[in-house]
């Protein structure tokens, strides 16, 4: 057996291949096709005209559909810096201390994750109200902040607990400040943790769509809600061009980050404690 | 260039009721090398983050050249720490981790690449500069972290366990090189160590820590020849402690009257002699001879060692394998206990 492998494993190997390519990426083709079809009907395999309608429609400044884009990419942006910004300390303090309550810390952190974010939103929606944060932007990023932090919270924390804190005693005595102990030393070390729980960040809040339709009120119209509201309008064509531009971001952060993402670099160590 | 004194310095961790550290004062002369010595867990380390100013000590309080420096933050104390497993910065070459303290000194690009370079040159690695840390040795990994810490000229060096990670003959040409540096930079050096050989072989002074205390703070040879208690002789690996008392000039003990050397101590006491000073059949059968038996010889390659009776009483030597080849057990032996060899231990 050594240096090869047995029939059943290179089997298994191909078999999940295609099974992951059949479901990631199949369902996807589909909406492609239909951003290029002119009326696409069934028995048909593929269109019989195909046009650039939809896709000339789609960019058009009457569709709001650019605006949309950039309005969404600011939006999970921000959530995302901030995601990082609250991060980076509480998952310093779950990875390497130990206090009192730390469990119920954790548990509370999680949450988001287990409780459907419709449960909470109502609540949300009232204290917003009473806050004026209501139809805004600014709330739309702030309640997009409770499904991010769970996992930006969990990635640093399995950063920081394979974390030597000792370099930075290391830096300060030899005449770092702590400002820049922190950009030296501690930033390099838990960069994976950035990049991989940023990513998450940013997907989770690109994909938001309850918590931004009840807090925003339509006011705040990201991608995933302008989308929705093509598909339900039976306009196939525009929902597969709005869609191939919703899913682009996500793909190309995937290629840029795919190396942080392997095993190897640890940073997906903190799904090991959920 | 320092004179570095600690003063009552005292250090218990939150949620410990034990000191960590009580009450230790020392005085390290301007220059000198001096070795903190004591098991693990002995409040070394601690002590040493406290001079650093990596943790604050509950009481007491820490001086360079009589000011105290217990609010300066450790980025401006001017010493540096060495820590025993380097702790070189991994995402940085060689050169860059030894140019980190100039760095964060503003000094300009081109005289750091000059300095780094002499460093390397003072250490014996000229070539590794664009390596990184992970291709290096042990023993390479120790020189760059002393030439990172060398090369801001700090007025204290703190290493800690500077030998232990490293092999045999490692260990002594790191030992020439700290030492021939040190000297010739001048610079306040304390290092801890739990290994006595090793205090004993690169330090000026040493000084004993048991138990979060200070023992004896004196230059290496006296821990051998007069330690302060028994807890010190063991720790230096003394053996021999025979009860009995003194009267400052003589022993009187199950072993009959020895005489002792000057500035020993009277009344009630332990009487301790090295198992290396014993001297087994020698020629000499005036002060302090005695007749033994013997009652166990354990051959150890380069020394044997007997366990002899005198009397009821058990008396452990080491001999050398030659000078003792013809005896076996239930011999009859001369021993002689030179006074010089000789020490009282308070009970």
């Amino acid at each position: 057996m050594v240096g090869k492998e047995s029939f059943s494993v290179r089997s298994f190997r191909v078999v999940t291949g295609v099974m992951l390519i059949t479901w990631l990426v199949l369902p996807l083709i589909p909406l492609a096709i239909w951003s290029f079809a002119k009326g696409w009907f069934f028995p048909d395999l593929l269109p019989k005209r195909w046009s650039m309608q939809a896709w000339d429609y789609a960019l058009s400044d009457t569709s709001g559909v650019l605006d949309s884009l950039w309005l969404t990419i600011g939006i999970s942006l921000t959530a995302t810096v901030l995601s990082i910004l609250v991060g980076i300390p509480a998952g310093r303090a779950l990875g390497m201390y130990k206090f009192k309550g730390k469990e119920l810390v954790e548990l509370m952190i999680l949450a988001p994750t287990i409780v459907p974010g419709i449960a909470v939103v109502l609540g949300i929606h009232s204290v917003f109200i009473s806050m004026g944060l209501n139809n805004t932007v600014s709330g739309v990023i702030l309640v997009h902040l409770i499904p991010t932090l769970p996992y930006m919270i969990l990635v640093m924390s399995g950063i920081f607990a394979n974390y030597d804190p000792s370099f930075e005693d290391q830096a300060r005595s030899l005449g770092a400040s702590p400002l820049k102990t922190f950009w030296y030393v501690t930033l390099p070390a838990i960069m994976p943790g950035i990049i991989v729980g940023g990513l998450f960040a940013f997907l989770v809040s690109w994909s938001q769509y309850i918590l931004t339709l009840l807090i925003g009120g339509g006011r705040v119209v990201t991608l995933p809600l302008l989308l929705f509201n093509f598909a339900t309008s039976g306009r196939n064509d525009i929902t597969g061009a709005i869609g191939m531009i919703y899913i682009l971001p996500g793909i190309i952060i995937l290629l840029l980050t795919a190396k942080h993402l392997s095993g190897r670099s640890g940073a997906v160590g903190g799904f090991g404690q959920i | 260039m320092t004179h570095v004194s600690i003063k009552e310095l005292s250090k218990t961790y939150p949620g410990s009721s034990e000191p960590a550290l009580d009450r230790l004062s020392l005085e390290i002369p301007t220059g000198e090398l001096t070795a903190l010595l004591g098991p693990s867990g002995c409040g070394k380390t601690t002590t040493m983050k406290m001079i650093a100013g990596l943790l604050d000590p509950s009481s007491g309080d820490v001086l360079f050249d009589d000011r105290s420096v217990l609010d300066d933050k450790p980025e401006h104390r001017g010493v540096v720490m060495v820590f025993q497993n380097y702790l070189l910065f991994p995402y940085m070459s060689v050169a860059d981790n030894v140019g980190f303290g100039l760095k964060m000194r503003k000094v300009p690009k081109p005289e750091i690449d000059r300095r780094v370079g002499e460093m390397l040159e003072l250490v014996k690695l000229p070539d590794l500069g664009n390596r990184r840390p992970s291709a290096l040795s042990g023993g390479q990994q120790q020189r760059v972290a002393l030439a990172r810490a060398l090369i801001v000229q700090p007025n204290v060096l703190l290493l800690d366990e500077p030998l232990s990670n490293l092999d045999a003959h490692l260990r002594f040409e790191m030992r020439d090189l700290i030492r021939g540096l040190q000297q010739k930079m001048g610079i306040t050096t304390i290092f801890v160590t739990h290994d006595q050989e090793e205090a004993v072989v690169l330090a000026d002074k040493v000084a004993l820590i048991l138990d979060g205390q200070l023992k004896q703070y004196e230059d290496a040879d006296v821990f051998y020849k007069r330690p302060v208690d028994e807890a010190t002789a063991r720790f230096f690996g003394g053996q021999n402690f025979i009860p009995g008392s003194s009267n400052g000039s003589v022993f009187e003990s199950a072993l009959g009257r020895l005489v002792l050397p000057e500035g020993a101590i009277s009344g009630a006491g332990k009487l301790t002699v090295r198992p290396e000073n014993i001297r087994i059949n020698g020629l000499d059968k005036g002060e302090n001879s005695l007749k033994a038996v013997v009652s166990e010889r354990l051959f150890l390659g380069t020394q044997t060692r007997l366990r002899l009776l005198v009397g009821e009483e058990k008396i452990d030597a080491i001999a050398n394998p030659n000078e003792v080849e013809n005896l076996s057990v239930g011999d009859a032996v001369n021993i002689t206990l030179p006074p010089s060899s000789l020490w009282v231990l308070p009970t």
